[in-house]
Order: C-alpha cells, then structure tokens, then sequence
C-alpha cells in the first residue's frame, strides 16, 4: 500500500504530510506532480496545503485543471481514500469531488491559529482512531476557509452524518465564538457521500509529533492508514 | 470581438470585502448606501469573428473556470 502525495506549482505542506505518512506512519510515500497522470499505485491520495497557482481567480479554481485530477477522480470512484487539507480541501470542492465552496474568512484576515475541533463523527475511515466526544487541537492556517453550501446540501450532510469536524470550544462548545471564519454550521472538514473522501481547513499533518504540541493529527491520519491496512469497513 | 464578463458572489452571500469598504464610505461621513459587493472583472479578446460560437464558448468558460456556481453569479457583456 502507497501513499501519494501530489504537489501542484505552489503546494507548500507537501513536505509535512510526507514526513508524517513516510517517517512517523511508516508509510511508502511519494510525492507525485501535478502533470503526471497515473496514479494506480496508490490506495490513499493527499492534496496538501498551500497556493496552488497563487491562489489565482479563485483558491484551487485551476489547480482542478491539473492533468493529475483527471486521475483523482478516476481513482476516487474506485474507492482509494482521498484526503484535502487546506488548500487541498479547496481543490476538492472545487472539482465537484466534495460539495460547497471555501470562501474568503468573515474577518477579512489570514488566520494562522490552534482551534478546536468536534468529532461529530467516529465511525468513518478518516476517524475511528477518535473517540465519541473527542476534541482534536489542530491549526488552522488559512485566508479563505469559510465553508459554504446551500441550504439543502447542509441537511443533506446532517442526514448523512457527513460533517465530520466542527470548530468548538476548548471545552467542546460549538458556538459562534468558536467558529474562526464564518463557515456555516461551523463546519471544519466534510467527507463525501461514499465516505471515501475528506476535505478539512485544518492541517492535522502540523500536530502530529508531541515535539509539536499534541499529536491529535495523528487520530486522523492514522485512521486512513488502519481502514486500509486492516480492511475495516464503514458504511 | 470582446467579451467582458463580471463576476460577482450571489445575493446573501456574504462580502467581507464590500462590507469593510462599506464601513469605509461611511467614514468619509456619506450616508444612505445600503450595501456594497466587490466583484471581478474579465475581458476575453476573441480572434475570430462566429458570433454564436464565442456566445457559446464564452458561457461554457464562465461555467467551467471563471466562476464558481455553487457561490457566483455572472454577467457577459460582448463588444464589437
């Protein structure tokens, strides 16, 4: 099993990630740039964080157009386990892969801060490592993280159980002091319908060594690598 | 031929971007204004002159890349 992790022109989280699912997880991992277009050796794909092609026109807007999204796609519909981080979570709702948009904070500013994150929910690949109640301390790192969708969409994901991450309180309040950007529903990441795909503002590849504060990042990072190794199913 | 296209997030949508400009214009002490949106502008030299094919093109580019439907509308203007 491989892990993938793509560098689009302006990626610049790529390093992070890397280390964690090669050094820390143990993991094979190879960077993979944006103009390749096979990605059938791996089973988990990252699109880190960063400002692919500056941030032009919109955050991800063309980096969607990458010759290696083509093959995201492709293997996303084949079940291999998709994370977006930041700008990589962008990217994803940018293609279509996840719903809803990332649009510039409420606050005008680029946030670089620890939050607090919700589990809302434990039985997915990316966080059965977390426990019923679990509040993960993870940064945020970003100028246009407010979640957007309409109306229908978010019930659709409440029904589904689909929002995975809410910015809390440190003590597990979610209230609009928590929320650092404006997103509806105080919404942090999403997974898609077939429970394969996450998109998340927040980059748990920065807290996953305790020389760096917690390793909380880990709880999601290694979800993805045990659901695949160990062949743990959710529905 | 020309197509201007402005780009702009849809009604109820919040702008942070017009809001602080709004609070901007009010300093300057002008009353009455009720809202401001900050918007994009794009301008599309085409070489050839098919009027219905760059119609087509310039709404199929606006769809796919230059906005984002899920948070923007558009407006194309075309000129000569």
């Amino acid at each position: 099993m491989k892990v993938a992790v793509i560098v689009f022109p302006g990626s610049n989280c790529d390093h992070d990630v890397y280390t964690v699912f090669r050094k820390t997880l143990g993991m094979a991992t190879d960077f993979v740039w944006h103009k390749e277009s096979d990605l059938s050796d791996y089973d988990i794909i990252v699109l880190p964080g960063g400002f692919s092609y500056g941030d032009y026109l919109r955050c991800g807007a063309i980096a969607r157009f990458s010759p290696v999204m083509r093959e995201v796609i492709r293997k996303a519909e084949q079940g291999a386990k998709i994370l977006g981080i930041c700008n990589g979570f962008q990217i994803l709702a940018e293609s279509g892969l996840l719903p809803g948009a990332l649009l510039k904070n409420d606050t005008q500013k680029f946030i670089c801060e620890t939050v607090y994150l919700s589990v809302e929910n434990t039985r997915t690949a990316f966080t059965h490592r977390c426990s019923e109640g679990d509040i993960l301390a993870i940064p945020i790192a970003h100028g246009e993280g407010r979640y957007y969708c309409d109306p229908d969409t978010l019930s659709e994901l409440q029904d589904d159980n689909r929002i995975l991450f809410r910015y809390c309180t440190p003590e597990g309040m979610i209230v609009p002091e928590a929320n650092p950007n404006g997103s509806i529903f105080n919404i942090a990441g999403i997974m898609n319908k077939s429970g394969n795909i996450l998109g998340m503002m927040p980059h748990p590849e920065r807290r996953s060594d305790k020389l760096l504060g917690n390793d909380d990042g880990l709880k999601i990072l290694g979800s993805m690598i045990e659901v695949m190794t160990e062949n743990v199913q959710y529905a | 031929m020309k197509a201007k296209i402005n780009v702009f997030l849809k009604p109820g949508i919040l702008d942070p971007q017009g809001k602080t400009v709004l609070n901007a214009i009010e300093h300057l002490d002008y009353s009455g204004i009720q809202d401001v949106r900050i918007g994009k502008s794009i301008e599309i030299e085409f070489a050839t002159g098919d009027k219905a094919k760059i119609k087509r093109d310039t709404e199929e580019i606006c769809q796919k890349l230059l906005a984002n439907p899920v948070m923007e509308n558009w407006r194309i203007e075309f000129e000569e």
